[in-house]
Order: C-alpha cells, then structure tokens, then sequence
C-alpha cells in the first residue's frame, strides 16, 4: 500500500502536525497526506534537517513544501498546540512585521524558503504547481522564481521586497550570494528545499551549491534543508550535504524514506529477429518498437545519445503507416521546440517521445505508460529513474521494456532487470570538491562582503564536498584567483583580488566583479555549433568539391550540435539531425551549413559515445552472470548459442580474470581482453597499451573500444611474441603503466585538454561571456590547448592541472576505474592464442571503422592520411 | 629522417616542424609572429594567462636554431605582442634572446603588433628584406616571391574516424605565408577566404606542422 489513509495513523498525530485548512484541503481533493509527508513535517518541527528519498509519483515535491506552506499559514504554532481545528488566524507570526512603503502597507518577513532545482524549466513548473494548493487554501504566500531569464527590473525588486518563497537554480543562489546585500537577503531563510538532489550532488554544480550552502549556514545559523531524491545507494552519504559538517567529524541530515511504490514490471524484448553482434540502433526490433507504442496509450521511449534519437525518430517515421503523434527531444534541439513537445506530452497529445536523458528528470506527466529503453542501461539507478518516468501513478506499477541492440547488450539488460527486482542501487559516490570551483566561489566571496582566509577555509569545510580539504589546497586556490599562482609571481599588479590591511581579501575592482557574475556557473557545455539549413550548391558532389563556391546563408535554424562531431567530418558527409539526413555544406564561424539530402541512409553513423558508462556494479554483475553458465538458460536462444560457441572455440572469462585472446585477420594481428569496465577505461586503457606495444616493437597500429572490450591491432605477431616470451601479458598490464606511461600520453591527450579547458574556464581563468565583445568560443577552445601544453611544462604541480587531473581520474579518461581494475586483474591473465577471431571478439571487431577512435594527434595518422591520399590520386 | 620542403620561385626551402623556414645556401633561418610575452600581455587586461609563454617561445626557438645553426635569422614581424612587450621580458629571457643573437645576422621585421622595434637588442630593423628572388615581409601581399606571416595559417586534416588541426604553411610554390612560431598564437584557417585572396586560386598547399616532420595536403583536402 502506497497513500496514507488519514485512518491509519492516529488522528491525533495527523492533527498535530497538519493544520485543518490543509486537512480540509488534502480531503477537498480527495487526497490524504502520505506518511512520509507527515514525517517531513514531523522533522522539521524538531528543526532537523531531512532528506526524503522517493520515486517519481509519491507526491515528494509537496511533501518538500509542506513544513513551508504550514509554517507560513500562521497556524504552525496553533497545529502545535493540538488546537489546529480553531487556530485559523489565530497566530501572528512573530517573524512578520509590516511596513508602510507609501502605496499600501507590505509585509517584510522576508524571504522564508529557498527552492533549489537542476533545471530552469523545473523551478517555473514547480511555482505554477505551488500556486494551486496555496490559492485555494487562502494562503497569504507570495511565491516568485528568478532564473537566467528573469527580468533585471524583477530582480532588483526582489532583492529588496523577497518574496516568502524563491525558487532558483545552483547558479543564480550563487549570484545572489555573491552581492553585498547577501547577508539582508538570506538572515530570515528558514528552509532550503533542494530538488532532485541525487542529480546534483554528481557534478560540479553540486560542488558549487555546496558552498553556496556554507556560505547559507553562516548567514542564516537557523536554516534547515530538505533534500528531495531519488533511490540511491548510500542515502546517509548523501545526507551529510544537507547540514555543515563538524570539523574532524562527520554529520548527517535525518533518511526519510517513502515506501510502498509498486515494484516495476520490467522486461527484455524477446525479439523474433536475428540479434545483431553489434551497433546500438536496435534497427532490428523497431518493427516491435512501433507495435509497442501503438499498443500503449504514451509511451517514452529512452536512448543514450543524440545521434541515436535522431536516428530512431527517423526510422520510426518512415513505419508510421497510422500516423502516431511521435515527437523527438534531446539536449540540442532548439529551447522553443523542446517546450512545445513538453506541452504537447502534458497535453497528452503524444503517443510517443524519443528522447535522450534530456528528460531524465523534470516534471511529471500525465499519462506515460510505458517506458521503452533501447541499448545498454548502463547502471541499474539511472534505468530505475527512467523507468519511474511510467509511474504517473504511485501505487501502480510501472511497465517498462529493454529494447537490447546486440548481444552484449543482452547480457546488460539481463543482470539490470535481476538488479531492479532486488531494488539494487548503484549510483557514485559523493564526489570531493573540485579546486576549479573552488576558486569561483572564493571569488564570489571577494565579490560580496571582504573575506578573511581563515574564516572562509573553515566556512568551506562545513560543506560536505570539502570537508576534507587541505589548507594548502585552500591556499593555492585563493592565490590562484588573486595572482594566477604561478611560482613566477609577475602579476601582482595585475591581482584580481588584494587584501586590506586587515588582511580581508575583496575584489580589485569593479570589473573583476562583472566578469565574476557573467561567467558564473560549472556548466561548460561542449563547444556547440548552430546548425543551418541552406539551400544545397549545385550538384552537391561533396568531398572534393571544396567549399569555397558561394552558398546560401542564414537558413533556418536546426538547432546545435558538437564541435567535436563536426570536426570528424568532411564536406559532403551526410548525417542525422532534427529527424532528417542532411549534408554538410560549410562551417562559417560558429555556424554549420547544411542542405537536405534525400539520401535514405546517412554516411556517418556517429555513435559520439554515450555520456554515461557501463555502471561499476552491472559491469561486476556481468561477468558473474558469464561465468555461471546455468544462468545462461535464462537468456535469449542466440545469446546463449553464442556464449556456449565461446566456451567451445576459446574460454569464457571468468569472474575475477581478464580474459585475453591474440589471432591473426585479414594481414593484421590482433589482441582482444575483455575487462567489461566501460568505454572510457577501456579508450584509455587503449592509449596506454599502444604506447607500451609500441615500445615492445610489436608496431601497433590502431584500438577499438567498446563498453564491454578492447581489440588492439597491430603488425606484429603478437601470438608469436608471447609464445617467444618476448611479450609478457602480467607486464603489459602491470598497473604501473599509470605511472611514466601515462604521465608521456597526458603530454598530449586531447581528453585531457578537454579537461583543463573546463577547468580553465571554471575557475575563472579564461572567460566565456565577456562585458565588450564576444570572443568566439572556437578561439577560447584553441587557446586552453596552447596554455595547457606550456603550463604543465613549466608549472607541472599549478593548482589548476591538479584540478584537471582529479577530473580526468572519473571523468573522460576515468583513470580510477581502470587503475583498479589493473589491479584487480593483476597475476590474473588468461591468455587465449587462437587461429582467427573468437565469437565473443566479433562485436568489438565490427566497430572498428565504425566507433571513431580518440587516437592522438601524431605524425603517423597525418602520415597515414597523406599517403592515403597518393593512393587515391595514383591509383 | 626525411626532409620536407617548401619551394618559392624555384629556392628550396627546409620546412621544420618547428613551423621555421630554412634557406641552407644562405644558412637563413625565418620565423614569424613570435608574439613575445603575450601572456603578460593578457594579464594587463585581467586575463592571468600562465607567464611561461616567452620562455617556451624561446626554448623552441633556440633548439632550431641548434638544428640548422643558421648564420642569419630573421623574425617576420610581430616578433613582440606589443609596443612595450620587450620591457616585461625577465632578466633570463633577455639573456636568452641576446645568446642567440651572438655571431649571427639578426634582421627584425616590423609588424603590427610592433612598428617600432626596441632599440636595446641587437639586430637590424627592416620593414622589408629582399635577398635574390625573395622578399620577406610580414603582412603578404600576394607578390611573386613573398615570403610573409601576419595571418597564422592552421589546418585541419581530416585522418581515420577524426580530424587533427595542426599549424601551417601555406604556399603554392610562388609565394608562402608561414606559421606562428610563439607559444600562445592561435590560428586562422587556411580555407578562409584571406588565403584564396593571397594565393588567387584554391590550388595551393599547406604545409602541417607534425611531432617531427611536416606533412603536405593539398589545401582543399583540408578545413
């Protein structure tokens, strides 16, 4: 049983804790208050700090507001007396006082509640939705939103006359925080509600809203946090964010958990076609895809990248002989167009809604009854929040189906669906604070009152991120934002911030503060391009044609799309977006051309990776399930004709091994293992191994990675090799090549330059909007490159590349992952010499061509590429 | 290792990796757009860009110079990022500069971040230097035999499943505009329309600067 019936909890109590005008109101609807609503407001009567974790459905947004709602009716102290029956009216709350501004008398209780969202779009829904229950019970609460869109004039004014409730996002608390009137506008904050905290807390703006948290403890001692979330696996970790931390100790805010959602119904699509050994459009289920969504009154169908929604959309279009309302949303697509697909859905006049994780969160819908996720899970919570999109309804349960798109896949979706049944959660644990936002905040700080360093350092460690942080970091920091912190001390003169005589540090002048506030934020998006539609240039011969002939400018808008995409690809390549084939015409400044092309299929499949890799523990589940061959049954006919194939032609790995297979094809030679760790890993793991193969004469030449695998390819015969002894597996894999060898490839990673480029522009030393003339983003890009090569010459140990590095030890190169995976597997390999290639070696082998490949920008490719152009002009 | 080339009317030149030119008949070597102590520069105006700009420029610049030991130099212009770039240099980099400039010919070109060169370091100053079929200068003007910098050619070669963008020369054998040597200068692409302006037709090459060699495309191959 999910809903609460008033009945089943003492009258008495629901009395005590809930005002009658919010019984009346819960009753008017024919609503009872959930008991883990009651429990919010149990807490904070006692002033406790909580943390709610609950589904999608279970009411938690209101059950968030609540204590708000009943503390500024003014019958909170009469609910308290057991007296809520006649306390309508009766107590003032000492907290009000009115003034006379001239025109009419305004109460100045000042601001109350502080509603943080991830989204923009969120918080404007939210205050709509709040405005329902506050009219119609008569509430005296003025409720205002303030995002990036707000009126300069409406913030202004609500600087001065606060309303009683602010609901904003991580970036605009910041700058709040950072205006000399801070302390006026946050001293009567009584609650903060943080909105789908388990998606903030796993990046930098979690960071960034942790201090600005500290920064709210100090200004406003008598604030309390609510935290709203969804399932994850250590809820007392992520509930140390919501209260300061005691210096030396840890704290915790109090776990509510609502319980009772019906467990979902999940399955894995048992295809009648032939499973693909590779690729992630799942082309071969679509048919039952379609037959799905007709089947269903709204269905949400999932995938994980762009290029795959895109090219899902158009495929589905082109079956829909009954015409269903299917509509596509994802991250690039134009702002007015993701809004109006959102409201046709609310509207309820969609069947269907291809989309990436652009609507993993966000407000709830009406009636979405089935969730489709097509391609790997990835990890077992990310798939639990997606299905929970279905639950429109608490106490029902939620439909989903897995849509696998090849036979690894399959592995993927089978322990998935074994983990959401055991309700297993797998989400990260909580991150340690970045140094690059770090400096932001101190920044922020000299933007506001004038700071002393000692003080800010124990302000920041109350912040759970960076409780933990070492006062020399904190040091290097605030010199880094004053001076830059380079051991050349030349630009004092030119210090951003300075300290009086008092040692209290503040901004050197007005402009360092205008910068401050135009680049707040932690948000560096890949360098986007807009796209245009143009008329195409005659003939449209593409690749050779050259782009210099004149084409039509300033077409209609499709929407954006990543540099990095865009650099992978020659004039007159053709590829998916905004549901169409087009052809890449030119790019002029930040602005791609491209005209329709009627071609049926685009040339360039561009996987471009999904952001998320396979999660730690369905990757561990996965090589369980491979090496309890009874659990196989369980599986689809052709997966387990094809594991059993492995078994026979070479070995399945077993749980704890790595796996490692060399053979020969096609004139190359290649070695395969098999460390089921993610894409990322396994990329670098690919960058690391070629440098060392390379050392060991066996003249590589290329590596592909895919979630589960990475194939090498090279001229050597590397069976040969290791049969000569002269190629040791334990030392190739030996976990020192994170040392020198990684040390060397870093030199020149252009994921690592990636890396310090958001660090760059995080903390502050490079800007993104400027107050005269837009700098084009394109240049910004190309620069970070330039600093990062002489900064980690001259200054390996500056605060900024250490920054960088602790990003890329989870972040693009996720070195921690594969650190200890190396570990784990080390003294452990088994090595498989076969005559050609293995069953379980195929899918990675057909990505080769496919998958672009991070491969560095080295003499041999440009070698490559010029002699690949003389057999083409020779021949 | 193999040796690229760059030819202008007819003098073959060595193209280093570097992104210098050498002339070995004459021992000359060319370098353009330096922009000494841009860093310093950005940090003027708020931008505290890591201080080691000059000093990387001028290690670069020294080991080509101990490659090809050439007994002239000259730097194509804009040598500094601006008019009083050459007073924030530090004591070693000064030192450094006047070390390399010792038993050679130094010919400083004027540029537009420097029309008026220092006085206090060694060399001559020229707006222009002719020398047989050649003429350098800074700013191209599409001559026959110019040899110019000012527009900091790159290229981006598209190569298997992603493309590397990498400085360049840019030349069709009658004239050439060289690469930005210093360790800050970005770069503008050789497809845009201020290269079909100079060369008249898209028929000319670019030289992309590699790890340890240098690598020609043809111009319209790349983007």
């Amino acid at each position: 049983m999910s809903t609460l019936d008033l009945f089943s909890v003492p009258p008495s109590e629901t009395a005590d804790l809930l005002p009658r005008r919010f019984r009346d109101w819960f009753a008017s609807r024919g609503w009872s208050p959930r008991e883990h609503q009651l429990a919010l407001l149990a807490k904070a009567r006692e002033e406790r700090s909580a943390l709610l974790i609950a589904p999608t459905g279970a009411g938690k947004t209101l059950a968030g507001f609540l204590p708000t709602l009943v503390e500024l009716s003014g019958e909170a102290s009469a609910a308290a007396r057991g007296e809520g029956a006649q306390a309508t009216g009766a107590a003032d709350e000492p907290r009000k006082s009115f003034i006379s501004t001239g025109r009419a008398v305004r109460r100045t209780g000042g601001l109350h509640t502080l509603y943080i969202s991830p989204l923009k779009a969120l918080a404007v829904d939210i205050a709509r939705n709040l405005e329902t229950p506050v009219a119609e019970m008569g509430l005296p609460i003025k409720i205002e939103t303030r995002t990036g869109d707000t009126p300069v004039s409406r913030r202004q004014r609500q600087r001065r006359y606060p309303p009683d409730i602010l609901l904003t996002t991580p970036e605009q608390l910041a700058l709040l925080l950072s205006s000399d009137d801070a302390p006026y506008l946050f001293a009567s904050l009584k609650r903060i509600v943080l909105d789908e905290l388990h998606a903030l807390v796993t990046s930098k703006r979690g960071d960034l809203l942790s201090l600005g948290l500290a920064r709210l403890w100090k200004i406003a001692p008598q604030v309390r946090a609510i935290g709203l979330s969804a399932t994850v696996a250590e809820p007392e970790q992520l509930a140390r964010f919501l209260v300061p931390q005691p210096g030396g100790a840890s704290a915790s805010a109090d776990v509510v958990t609502a319980g009772g959602a019906a467990p979902p119904i999940v399955e894995m699509l048992d295809t009648r076609e032939r499973l693909p050994w590779s690729g992630h459009g799942a082309r071969h289920a679509l048919p039952e895809v379609y037959e799905l969504i007709k089947r269903n009154k709204t269905t949400l169908v999932f995938v994980n990248t762009r290029s795959q929604a895109e090219m899902l959309f158009q495929d589905l279009w082109r079956m829909n002989d009954d015409s269903l309302a299917i509509a596509l949303h994802h991250g690039s697509l134009d702002v007015a167009q993701r809004r109006k697909v959102e409201e046709a859905m609310a509207a309820g006049r969609l069947r269907g809604v291809v989309c990436t994780s652009s609507l993993d969160l966000g407000v709830d819908w009406g009636d979405v009854d089935l969730v489709i996720n097509i391609g790997a899970p990835k990890g077992s919570s990310r798939l639990m929040q997606r299905i929970g999109r279905a639950n429109h309804r608490f106490d029902e349960a939620s439909r989903a189906v897995l849509v696998p798109a090849n036979r690894f896949e399959v592995l993927e979706c089978a322990v998935a669906i074994d983990a959401i049944a055991e309700n297993a959660q797998d989400t990260p644990p909580l991150r340690s604070g970045a140094l690059d936002v770090l400096a932001q905040h101190v920044l922020g700080c000299a933007s506001g009152e004038p700071f002393l360093s000692d003080e800010l350092y124990a302000e920041v460690r109350t912040a759970a991120p960076y409780a933990s942080l070492a006062r020399t970091d904190f040091d290097d920091v605030v010199e880094f934002v004053a001076t830059g912190g380079y051991a050349l001390k030349t630009y004092e003169r030119f210090a951003r911030i300075k300290q009086d005589k008092q040692g209290r540090w503040r901004v050197a002048n007005p402009k360092v503060r205008q910068s401050y506030r135009l680049n707040v934020g932690t948000i560096v998006e890949e360098t986007m391009l807009k796209v245009r539609l143009v008329r195409s240039r005659a003939g449209g011969q593409g690749k050779s044609g050259g782009s210099t002939g004149v084409i039509a400018r300033g077409g209609r808008m499709l929407g954006q799309i990543e540099e990095v995409f865009i650099e992978g690809l020659v004039v007159g390549d053709t590829f998916v977006f905004g549901g169409e084939v087009v052809r890449y015409e030119a790019l002029v400044e930040d602005q791609v051309y491209v005209s329709r092309a009627n071609d049926r299929d685009a040339k360039v499949p561009s996987y471009m990776g999904g952001k998320f890799p396979l999660s730690t523990y369905l990757a561990e589940r996965v090589r369980k399930l491979l090496d309890n061959s009874r659990a196989w049954k369980a599986l689809p006919d052709q997966v387990h004709d094809w594991l059993s194939l492995q078994r026979k032609f070479s070995r399945v790995p077993a749980v704890r091994e790595l796996l490692v297979e060399t053979f020969p094809r096609g004139g190359s030679h290649y070695l395969i293992c098999y460390p089921f760790e993610g894409r990322l890993a396994h990329q670098t793991l690919g960058m690391l191994l070629t440098r060392r193969l390379e050392r060991a004469r066996a003249r590589p030449l290329g590596f592909v990675a895919n979630e589960y695998a990475l194939a090498v390819w090279g001229v050597g015969d590397l069976s040969f090799m290791i049969k000569q002894g002269k190629l040791d597996l334990n030392a190739l894999f030996h976990p020192d090549m994170l040392g020198d060898d990684l040390e060397a490839w870093l030199e020149e990673s252009a994921l690592m330059k990636r890396t310090f480029r958001n660090c760059a522009i995080i903390s502050g030393l490079i800007a993104r909007r400027f107050t005269d003339e837009e700098k084009s983003r394109r240049q910004v890009l190309f620069s970070t490159d330039l600093i990062y090569d002489v900064l980690r010459k001259h200054q390996a140990d500056h605060v900024l590349l250490r920054a960088a590095r602790a990003d890329a030890a989870t972040g693009l190169l996720d070195l921690r992952r594969l650190g200890d995976m190396l570990t784990r597997i080390h003294g452990r390999i088994t090595h498989k010499d076969l005559d050609h290639v293995s069953p379980l070696a195929v899918p990675a082998l057909l990505e080769i061509g496919r998958e672009s490949v991070y491969g560095e920008a080295s003499d041999e490719l440009l070698a490559e590429a010029a002699e690949e152009l003389v057999r083409e002009a020779t021949t | 290792m193999r040796v690229s080339r760059v030819t202008v009317t007819d003098v073959d030149f060595v193209a280093d990796f570097s992104g210098a030119l050498f002339w070995e008949e004459q021992r000359l070597l060319v370098v353009s757009d330096l922009h000494l102590e841009k860093g310093s520069s950005f940090a003027a105006r708020g931008v505290l860009l890591p201080p080691y700009d000059t000093v990387a420029t001028l290690g670069r610049l020294a080991a080509v110079i101990a490659r090809h030991d050439p007994r002239q130099v000259i730097a194509l212009g804009d040598s500094f990022h601006d008019r009083c770039a050459h007073e924030r240099l530090s004591k070693a980099d000064r030192e450094a500069l006047t070390a390399l400039q010792a038993r050679r010919d130094w010919i400083w070109i004027a540029g537009n971040h420097d029309p008026a060169l220092p006085s206090d370091f060694g060399g001559m100053v020229a707006s222009e230097v002719a020398i047989g079929p050649i003429v350098f200068r800074h700013e191209p003007t599409g001559a026959s035999g110019e040899i110019a910098g000012h527009l900091h050619p790159k290229a981006r070669v598209p190569t298997r499943g992603r493309s590397i963008e990498r400085r360049c020369f840019a030349s069709d054998g009658e004239r050439a505009v060289m690469p930005a040597f210093g360790a800050y200068t970005g770069g503008l692409s050789i497809r845009d329309a201020a290269f079909a302006k100079i060369f008249g037709s898209p028929g000319f090459m670019a030289h992309v600067l590699g790890d340890n060699r240098v690598h020609a495309f043809a111009a319209s191959r790349c983007y």
